[in-house]
């Protein structure tokens, strides 16, 4: 009997102390109420950007998104930061009020062209995931949205990316160690949209019987040369900046190795010194010599912005490719037409 | 609050003279039914606010709305009006053109404890919309009426007031847009991609020709009745597709295509 107990208790022992390992995030459900919200909130202000916050709960390896709310645009006022805290707390105790999810998972963000890795997003991701197991951040695209596509991504850090981030230290050899490219960044999560029965009820009943949409017509049309202009503008302006950074690079190294070059002739220098010191008998002087600059290490700049520029141009391809591949499609079908 | 002195009439045609419009936007019906699933056991109902504007045609744009708590019983209200201006205010940070434009409640009809609740609105906003969304689905549809309250009195001394309903249009230009096929069914695997789509409205926009097809191949061997407001439609289609002489047109298409197919082979290069 006590052998019994004893095996018990070494097992519920056991069981409270094996850590819970979280199962990955594998896919966002979010509801049709939080995307309807998200699309009003970014179309009003367009094309000034928006942010807000989402709530929801975080079940197992799906991270339910029910709820959300805007941020009003902040200023740059001192006072009206304390505001906005304000403003947040204020709206969770009144959702709170009428049994909506408490908890916030993450942040949503509209975007332009979809030029959004910046490091205002990076950081912002460190601040959440400080205080939240897991959150993520919806990035909503009005501007493609107009061509009839529903332009809504989730977001997350990796988190090799963000272990390297805390220590701070993107230098080349830290990212070859740990073979990270810039598309480890970013983790892309599919999305799943779900809606209480009621709902779907209401907008099965309220659908249109007219049999083509809103939706078709936005997609059919011709004219896609302003959005395209802009994308292409957009990359314009990132090769130029990942140029600029490009060059940043080679001249640290011009100057690393002529660096090099200095210490090898300095060091040979002190060599013979010595030598002749020794013939003479005395004492050889130390062969570093802190305190002379040429030994001063030269800091090298960081790549996290190249990597995120990259990452914006890969970005800027893709959907260039989407258009085209849309473009290509209907000009086949007015051939057709034509034809007929 | 006191019981009612008031009793609330409540008549279905649109009689009046008043050419008032509601005009309902999804988010709206989403806001209610999302609120209505999360109601609190004991309660039958949810009350809450609408927000929104007036159009300069006297249309009332209904745009958002959020729901206030409330305690019910069988003839009394009680209304949280402080939570209620504290989420107009927090409303209002976000976007300040967003303005009471009246209540709503779940449920089919107005009751007689609406009339109370319309008073107080009525003392926040001029000509308050009441809407009501019928979440039972009790006449074997969702049926979503907009009233307004009219006072009914005899010289000087009021007697009631009555509900007349008005008109409601539902925008679903938005619901539209994102796709009804994500917001009607209960679970949907992913968001389908720019490709999916263009398939989706091409396979659309080849079964509407396929039906127009068939209507005229009817008409011509006699087995329907012809209607020539259709044939004309038909036809003013047909005429608006630009007469261009075909070489002209083959060189528009293929300096797109060829612009597209730069653009496609930059995209991959880059990558």
């Amino acid at each position: 009997m006590a052998n019994n107990s004893g095996n018990m208790a070494r097992s519920f022992l056991q069981v409270a102390s094996t850590e819970e390992v979280a199962p990955s995030l594998r896919v966002v459900q979010i509801e049709g109420l939080v995307i309807l919200k998200i699309i009003k909130h970014c179309k009003e202000f367009s094309p000034a950007l928006v942010t807000g916050q989402l709530l929801g709960l975080d079940v197992g390896s799906v991270l339910e998104v029910t709820n959300c709310f805007p941020f009003p645009i902040r200023e740059e006022d001192e006072e009206i930061e304390a505001d906005g805290a304000n403003y947040q707390l204020e709206m969770m105790r009144c959702l709170r009020e009428v049994n909506v999810d408490n908890n916030t998972v993450g942040w949503y963000q509209s975007t332009l062209l979809g030029s959004f890795q910046t490091v205002e997003l990076i950081e912002t991701f460190m601040n959440y995931q400080e205080n939240i197991r897991r959150c993520v951040c919806i990035i909503y695209d009005p501007s493609r949205s107009n061509q009839g596509v529903l332009a809504l991504k989730a977001l997350k850090l990796s988190d090799a990316f963000m272990e390297l981030y805390r220590s701070n230290n993107f230098t080349g050899e830290k990212l070859r160690e740990r073979n990270l490219s810039w598309v480890d960044i970013f983790e892309e999560i599919p999305i799943k949209v779900s809606n209480s029965a009621l709902i779907s009820a209401f907008m099965t009943e309220l659908e249109a019987d007219s049999p083509i949409t809103q939706c078709d017509y936005d997609r059919l049309q011709l004219s896609t040369n302003p959005f395209m202009e802009r994308n292409v503008e957009f990359l314009i302006e990132c090769m130029d900046e990942l140029s600029m950074e490009q060059q940043k690079f080679q001249f640290y190294y011009r100057n690393l190795s002529r660096q090099q070059a200095q210490q090898q002739a300095w060091l040979q220098k002190r060599r013979s010194e010595n030598m002749a010191r020794k013939a003479a008998g005395e004492d050889p002087l130390p062969e570093e010599d802190p305190s002379n600059p040429i030994f001063k290490p030269i800091p090298e700049p960081s790549r996290l912005d190249s990597f995120l520029i990259t990452n914006q141009i890969a970005n800027f391809c893709n959907q260039i490719n989407g258009v085209s591949g849309q473009s290509f499609n209907r000009l086949y079908l007015m051939k057709a037409l034509q034809d007929s | 609050m006191a019981a009612s002195e008031h009793t609330a009439l409540q008549f279905t045609p649109v009689l009046s003279s008043s050419s008032l419009l509601a005009k309902v936007h999804p988010l709206v019906i989403f806001n209610i039914c999302d609120c209505y699933v999360r109601r609190p056991d004991q309660a039958e109902r949810v009350i809450g606010t609408l927000l929104g504007s007036v159009l300069p045609d006297g249309t009332v744009d209904i745009r958002n709305s959020y729901a206030v708590p409330h305690n019910e019983s069988s003839d009394q209200v009680a209304l949280d009006i402080d939570y209620h201006h504290n989420m107009l205010l927090s409303h209002q940070k976000v976007n300040p053109k967003e303005a009471i434009v009246g209540w709503y409640s779940t449920g089919l009809g107005v009751t007689g404890g609406s009339a109370l609740i319309h008073e107080f609105y009525s003392r926040e906003v001029p000509n308050p919309i009441h809407l009501t969304v019928d979440t039972g689905f009790r006449n074997g549809e969702g049926t979503i009426k907009a009233y307004v309250s009219v006072n009914l009195s005899l010289g000087d001394c009021q007697l009631a007031v009555q509900f007349q309903e008005i008109p409601v249009d539902l925008r679903m230009v938005e619901a539209e847009q994102v796709g009804f096929d994500i917001l009607k069914t209960p679970m949907v695997d992913k968001i389908p991609s720019d490709l999916e789509g263009m398939e989706a409205s091409m396979q659309r926009l080849l079964a509407l020709i396929d039906d127009v097809h068939k209507y005229v191949d009817d008409v011509v061997e006699g087995h329907t009745a012809s209607d020539s407001s259709i044939g004309r439609f038909i036809s003013e289609t047909v005429a608006s597709l630009p007469k261009l002489l075909p070489s002209a047109f083959d060189k528009l298409v293929n300096d797109n295509l060829q612009l597209c197919g730069y653009l496609d082979i930059g995209g991959f290069l880059s990558d």
